[in-house]
């Protein structure tokens, strides 16, 4: 199997496994197109792990047939990191969700931004907790209803994208599960990256949080509430990309675009966090949700840290520091 | 390099008398350099071939006002002629730097003893911080000791008035000029720590000049001051067997251990942890050995047992290493390794607790963690180390058990096995036996949970193997093809499954040996780091004619199966453990004994007396 005669397909990366996500979960749409991707990046099957936590998205190993591991509620990043340092050569992929991600491993989620390490990890926001049906999560919209709030959420939203920028990451994109062009385009870019690779998507709870995010991603709605963001091109959005974004002494606000000159241009490559940074903050109904990729810098990556060096002789080893010989 | 050359000093001709072991106490503030004193002279002392055992006693705040009585640091060591187990319980020598450190450890000194002061820092200031009213020098209740006021301070700014170092600098040399007296007292060669100092300073010459000065300067007051009129040497008993040796603390020997075990199974040892007194010292020393092992310093005490799950995962040999409060973290990762049968050994320095307890204290108080502390039936092996030199043996055996069982191993040590040392015959690579594992690749017939139907080990297929692509995890796994599945009928099955795989360990266990006399009519049961002590009271108790015996426990899960026969012969069983009872709770449950209990938790580790004590209270019941 590791050299195969055909290339590979979809059909090699699902497992006999039936998913069992409730019907019109955006779930599906994500493994979709994460195991249409991997076909495509000339890496063998057998060097694809899928690490995943506890949550509804984390059931997601189960349907690829790579390796696969459903660790434990919030820990997938460690898991993954010591899976990775322990075998550069994988294509490890961490999926988790935003109770798994934010809350529960809210510090695992920081840390693996800053290192580094050279994997993918895809977070699933659908803005509560689905498999323990239906409490608020850290992500979830102030004054929302859920069954631990009943009188609404009262907590901030937690904001990952900002969290994963503001920790260092080098690679941070966002799609949703309703536009399957900006899930390829970002899922591709994060394949291709060198370095940690952040993907939030954006996807709809049917059951305990439908249409939460309906302005952003609703055909009908999403071009006002929404900014599609392109590398190298002015940040627009709006029915005929009429509006931008602009800084009025570093705070952005929107702009006319027939009328302003100073639309801020988008800069992947930006190794400045700023812009990144402050597009993250981003967030409907204050300001258009942006998605496609906030930042992708190349920077050195974690597990080149580890490379053994000098020879592996025990015998030296023990003998190091004040050792003598006895002649009996 | 059994011959020392002297010192290239003639000793005077004061009197050497000879003594059979020694147990001395360096004591100074925490800023006093007397971890690294107490070092030095251990190390001198195993090189002149003399066993040793050390028990190194500091304070945890981070640096407590100097000169307090909570700042003083201390430094145990027995040296002797002949085997030597303990770090000794009352002290024959005390090295006292200041009168905090005179004050908290007098009360240890034998009568007799004989105590150095620094008599410079016997100021006014110092002993009100020492809490002292006048000085304790002048006063009454001393005449059993001797006392020897030396004026420390000073001979070491004299030796180095020519010097051209700042006073700070003069006044870090002190300690040497200390040992150097040490070493004239107890006529050990200064070679060991001259060629130490070389090494340690080669770049700042000095620097070497001025320790080198100062630790000269300290013997020659020794010799040519009027003070003392004697000096001492050990009478050498037995000789060591031909080979090489050094002194090892046991959290060294344990990362020795760990690395020597990746080796001998071919792995390459992963290392996933995070800082935890007393456990960091592991860290420490594999992090320096990047061509065995990787190391990880994980975020916290989750991360680093989950990247060393992952790691298991990826085919390594996975470690992870803490204390108590970090065992308590790990729980639920433990679990996992038992549920997704990946070898994995996790190693518990452990401290007094609960909670952050003591953390520069001993304590034994984390086998029922070991054993049971996490949800579910969730079994794991659990070892004790019984010496420092033996954290080295049982990270082969764990790794061993661990890989072919494929099943997390628990090795307990604790606080004082981990930065106490002794002396340790090194072994050579080849004589270290070979770990075999069950790494996988044959993807005909393959099934993730196909156990074996001895050990009940599961193929370790790991990522990057063509063919075998499988999935694992925390659900309920189904015997045989892995998947998920929630059947009662699988679950109770798997539940024994994974309870008798870790039952069945015991068949690689040797026989349990007991030690002392073969007619006694009381067996002390101790584990783990108790081996020494309770070997010291029964060899005296034997001497004295007392019929005691006792074992040494390291297998408490599962326990070895000859253990219920050999307690049954002996009329009366203690156990004497650093807790309240736990290893008493499990004999009496698993095998109906109405053994006794000898239950110290004060922090620190059992004297002798102790044991003795208790033996004698026993055996006085029975007539």
């Amino acid at each position: 199997m590791s050299t195969p005669t055909t290339p590979l397909t979809r059909k090699d990366f699902l497992s006999s496994v039936d998913p069992r996500w409730c019907p019109g979960c955006g779930c599906y749409a994500v493994l979709q197109k994460i195991t249409s991707v991997m076909p495509t990046l000339g890496i063998p099957r057998e060097n694809f792990a899928v690490i995943s936590g506890i949550g509804c998205s984390s059931r997601f190993p189960y349907y690829t047939n790579t390796y696969g591991f459903h660790t434990i509620h919030g820990r997938a990043p460690t898991v993954a990191t010591g899976l990775k340092l322990a075998n550069p050569d994988l294509s490890v992929w961490v999926i988790t969700g935003d109770g798994d991600g934010l809350s529960i491993g809210g510090n695992h989620f920081i840390h693996l931004m800053r290192r580094n390490v050279d994997l993918k990890i895809i977070l699933f926001n659908n803005q509560i907790y689905g498999l323990t049906k239906g409490q608020a999560s850290p992500t979830t919209l102030p004054g929302t209803k859920t069954k631990t709030t009943p009188t609404g959420v009262f907590d901030r939203q937690m904001a990952p994208m900002a969290m994963a920028i503001a920790a260092g990451a080098t690679f941070a994109a966002r799609a949703h599960d309703s536009d399957g062009e900006l899930l390829t385009e970002v899922m591709t870019a994060a394949a291709a990256h060198k370095g940690i690779a952040f993907v939030e998507v954006m996807l709809n709870c049917v059951i305990f949080n439908d249409a939460a995010m309906d302005p952003m991603t609703n055909k009908a709605t999403r071009s006002e509430n929404s900014i599609r963001l392109r590398h190298g091109q002015p940040i627009v959005f709006g029915a005929d990309n009429n509006k931008g974004i602009r800084l009025n002494n570093m705070t952005p606000e929107i702009a006319n675009v027939s009328e302003a000159k100073d639309i801020l241009r988008h800069d992947i490559h930006a190794e400045d966090t700023s812009l990144a940074f402050s597009l993250a903050q981003f967030a409907h109904p204050k300001m258009p949700t942006p998605f496609g990729i906030f930042r992708q810098v190349t920077g050195p990556v974690y597990e080149d840290n580890f490379k053994s060096t000098g020879e592996a002789d025990l015998d030296k080893l023990f003998k190091s520091g004040t050792s003598w010989v006895e002649k009996g | 390099m059994t011959t020392h050359e002297t010192n290239g000093e003639v000793n005077s001709s004061k009197k050497i008398e000879e003594l059979d072991e020694v147990v001395i106490r360096f004591a100074g503030d925490s800023g006093d350099g007397m971890q690294l004193t107490g070092d030095q002279f251990t190390t001198a002392s195993a090189m002149m071939g003399e066993d040793v055992a050390t028990l190194p006693d500091y304070p945890s705040e981070i640096r407590a006002p100097a000169g307090t009585v909570f700042g003083v640091s201390g430094f145990q060591l027995r040296f002797g002629g002949g085997e030597v187990f303990t770090p000794g319980d009352e002290i024959d020598v005390l090295i006292a730097m200041n009168p905090a450190a005179f004050k908290t450890n007098l009360a240890s000194l034998k009568d007799g003893g004989i105590v150095v002061v620094n008599e410079d820092a016997f100021t006014q200031r110092n002993l009100e911080k020492a809490g002292y009213s006048s000085n304790p020098l002048d006063g009454e209740g001393l005449g059993k000791f001797k006392i020897f006021r030396a004026n420390i301070t000073k001979l070491t700014q004299n030796a180095l008035t020519d010097k051209q170092l700042s006073p700070k600098q003069v006044d870090l040399c002190k300690n040497f000029l200390a040992l150097g007296l040490t070493y004239w007292l107890f006529n050990r060669s200064m070679d060991p720590t001259k060629n130490w100092l070389k090494k340690k300073f080669q770049a700042k010459p000095a620097l070497l000049d001025a320790n080198l000065h100062v630790l000269q300067a300290g013997w020659n007051f020794g010799n040519t001051a009027e003070m003392f009129t004697s000096s001492y040497s050990i009478r050498k008993q037995e000789k060591r067997k031909a080979g090489v040796y050094r002194y090892i603390t046991g959290n060294t020997a344990a990362a020795l251990g760990l690395i020597a075990a990746a080796k001998k199974s071919g792995l390459r040892l992963f290392l996933g942890s995070y800082p935890i007194t007393p456990a960091t010292d592991i860290l420490h020393e594999v992090v320096k050995h990047k061509q065995f092992a990787t190391v990880f310093q994980a975020e916290d005490e989750i991360a680093g047992i989950g990247s060393a799950v992952g790691a298991a995962f990826g085919g390594a040999l996975a470690v992870t290493t803490t204390s108590g409060p970090g065992l308590s973290l790990k729980s639920e990762f433990i679990g996992l390794a038992v549920m997704t049968e990946l070898p994995l050994i996790i190693v518990d320095v452990q401290r007094a607790g609960p909670s952050t307890g003591l953390p520069t204290k001993t304590e034994q108080s984390d086998l029922f963690q070991a054993i049971w502390g996490r949800h579910g039936e969730s079994p794991a092996v659990v070892l004790a180390a019984s010496s420092p030199r033996d954290c080295f043996d049982i990270m082969l055996e764990a790794a061993t058990i661990a890989l072919k069982y494929m099943t997390p191993v628990i090795v307990l040590t604790d606080g004082y096995l981990g930065n106490g040392a002794e002396v340790w015959h090194i072994p050579s690579e080849s004589e270290l036996p070979e770990i075999k594992h069950n790494r996988h690749t044959k993807t005909e017939g393959f099934q993730p949970y196909k156990h074996d139907p001895e050990t009940l080990g599961r193929p370790w297929a790991v990522p990057g193997t063509p063919g075998l692509e499988h999935r694992i995890g925390g659900l309920e796994k189904e015997d045989g093809s892995g998947a998920v599945s929630h059947s009662p009928v699988n679950h109770e099955k798997m539940c024994h499954l994974r309870a008798n795989k870790v039952a069945g360990v015991a068949r690689e266990y040797a026989p349990t040996t007991v030690y002392g006399d073969p007619n006694a009519k009381v067996l002390v049961v101790g584990w783990g780091s108790t081996a020494g002590v309770i070997k010291t009271a029964v060899k005296k108790l034997n001497s004295e004619g007392t019929p005691v015996a006792s074992i040494n426990l390291r297998h408490l899960n599962p326990l070895p199966s000859d253990l219920q026969t050999i307690m049954k012969k002996y009329p009366k069983i203690v156990v004497a453990e650093n807790n309240l009872g736990q290893l008493w709770q499990i004999i009496r449950a698993q095998y109906l004994l109405d053994v006794e209990k000898l239950a110290k938790i004060t922090g620190q580790p059992f004297r002798a007396d102790e044991i003795e004590t208790k033996v004698h209270s026993m055996i006085g019941g029975l007539k």
